[in-house]
């Protein structure tokens, strides 16, 4: 992935900067132009807000079969997270073994390595989830 | 709108085809196409092409002119279009394909879907079909195409109860239907403790409840109802077409156990055949995954909610079952060269309703549907077909 590509989204993936409609109070991660409630109405009133980084754990995966770039993390898990704010994410779960991970388990994000170009490349940073304590 | 038949079907074996090229395939299926349809070359008005990523598999763009030069076409300076769509493309190519009839623009049209996936490393390639997910927000943080299908198995477990053993069921019948298919990829049955014990992809899904990596191409020639009837006695009529989008991260989706896009395309399909779906004998659904044909039969009213798992663990989507669900092996078995499936699937179909399925025909089948997905659900495309005569 080019350098640009990923450090536009630096942002979001470093402070979870989403975005909370002006028009409906609802919040979106990543920030949306567009409310997908609202349309048109929010155009010009979605407003920057960061998200706490609480949440709960909907679904999740242990993946074995890993992309060459995860291929030294595997099995991982990965899970889909409900934010308090709402909003749902992707992300990988740490400091937990897959067999302890529930739906329902209370989840934080913490800021982690996510991969790098190659052997010698930018490494890229960004959230993961670990167990609330 | 015009009325549109299917006139003529083909297809290439599907697999890990090493000596066939993108193009060998392509052509192979149009020809054999135009041939079922009895057509000339000059009768053909226009050439739509479903394909997913040539770019990336083959590093081959603009394959549209490509499959016309190659199968002769050139000469004709033929309106050629290549449609992508993720998974769904040869779907769409379908429908783009009815409306330049329907609209009265074209008469003959000949569909077809292609993609030769077997050029690059496995690992590669399952990348590349990863790229149909959201890869800002999904992959990068290690999603992978398998593990977003997985977490929404996980959570049909968790709602419904649903089993590991009845999402296997979906791979053992579809593996029995395959086994009567001499164009399928895997062309041999499989048992529970098979498909259990196979190594894990993403907990819940292991080895056997994917579909494969696959070599292959299909096709269809489109007509004018009125005129169909010169080509042949069993015009296959297309009642009605629906197609839907999402979100496209699986995470945004309004419920992760339903494809809302499957939902509304099948509702708009339906609406327009003025059908229901107890009218339909046969179906060829989108079974990438083990769980992916539990949540079509579910989200196209096959079956109630929730209750895919013990229908298919009971028989009810086997071959000639209350509804029989992919008779050709599926994706599961047939095989999954992605931008062939959804014209694979109407070729399926085709040969069904006109009685020429031989081992696996559906008694009495007069009606039946395909559905087919890009990505984890963001696409969906259903279109329902019906004997003509």
């Amino acid at each position: 992935m080019a350098i640009p590509r990923f450090w536009r989204e630096i942002q979001s993936r470093y402070n979870l900067i989403g975005t909370k409609c002006g028009s409906c109070g609802k919040v979106d991660f990543p920030p949306r132009a567009v409310c997908p409630t609202c349309g048109r109405r929010s155009v010009g009133k979605m407003q920057r807000m960061r998200l706490t980084g609480k949440g709960t754990v909907v679904t999740y995966t242990v993946v074995h079969d890993a992309p060459a770039q995860f291929e030294m993390q595997k099995p991982y898990v990965m899970a889909i997270v409900q934010m308090e704010e709402g909003v749902r994410l992707t992300s990988q779960l740490i400091d937990v073994s897959p067999e302890h991970v529930k739906i329902g388990m209370k989840v934080q994000a913490t800021f982690r390595k996510l991969g790098q170009e190659g052997e010698a490349g930018v490494i890229h940073y960004g959230y993961k989830f670990r167990p609330t304590a | 709108m015009r009325d549109v038949a299917v006139i003529g079907v083909g297809e290439t074996e599907f697999g890990e085809l090493w000596d066939r090229s993108f193009r060998d395939l392509g052509i192979e299926a149009g020809l054999k196409a135009i041939q079922d349809a009895k057509l000339r070359s000059e009768d053909i008005d226009a050439v739509y092409i479903g394909n997913m990523s040539a770019g990336k598999f083959i590093d081959q763009e603009h394959v549209s002119a490509l499959v016309a030069d190659y199968a002769g076409l050139a000469d004709m300076h033929l309106p050629t279009v290549r449609v992508e769509g993720g998974g769904a493309c040869g779907a769409i190519a379908l429908l783009q394909g009815r409306l330049a009839i329907a609209s009265g623009m074209h008469d003959i049209v000949v569909v077809g879907g292609a993609e030769k996936m077997t050029d690059v490393s496995e690992v590669q390639a399952a990348e590349i079909l990863s790229s149909t997910a959201d890869q800002e927000w999904e992959t990068v943080f290690g999603a992978t195409f398998a593990g977003l299908y997985a977490m929404m198995a996980r959570r049909h477990m968790y709602e419904y109860g649903t089993t590991r053993e009845q999402m296997a069921a979906v791979a053992v019948k579809n593996h029995k239907n395959g086994a009567l298919n001499p164009e399928a990829q895997f062309q041999k049955e499989i048992t529970l403790e098979t498909v259990l014990q196979a190594p894990w992809v993403a907990e819940p899904l292991g080895l056997f409840d994917c579909a494969p990596l696959s070599d292959g191409a299909a096709a269809v020639v489109l007509c004018e109802m009125q005129k169909a009837r010169k080509f042949t006695d069993t015009p296959i009529r297309i009642a009605g077409s629906g197609q839907a989008s999402d979100f496209l991260a699986l995470h945004d989706r309004r419920d992760l156990t339903m494809m809302d896009a499957t939902v509304v395309a099948g509702k708009r399909a339906f609406q327009e055949a003025r059908l229901e779906p107890k009218d339909v004998q046969v179906a060829e659904v989108h079974d990438n995954f083990t769980i992916s044909e539990i949540l079509a039969i579910e989200d196209l009213r096959f079956v109630e909610k929730g209750k895919g798992g013990p229908a298919t663990a009971d028989g009810l989507t086997a071959l000639n079952g209350k509804i029989s669900v992919n008779t050709s092996g599926g994706l599961k078995a047939r095989g999954q060269p992605v931008g062939a499936t959804g014209v694979a699937q109407a070729v399926e179909i085709v040969r069904q309703l006109r009685a020429q399925a031989g081992k696996r025909q559906v008694v009495g089948a007069r009606r039946g549907l395909t559905h087919t997905l890009g990505g984890t659900g963001a696409t969906a495309v259903v279109h329902i077909f019906e004997r003509g005569d």
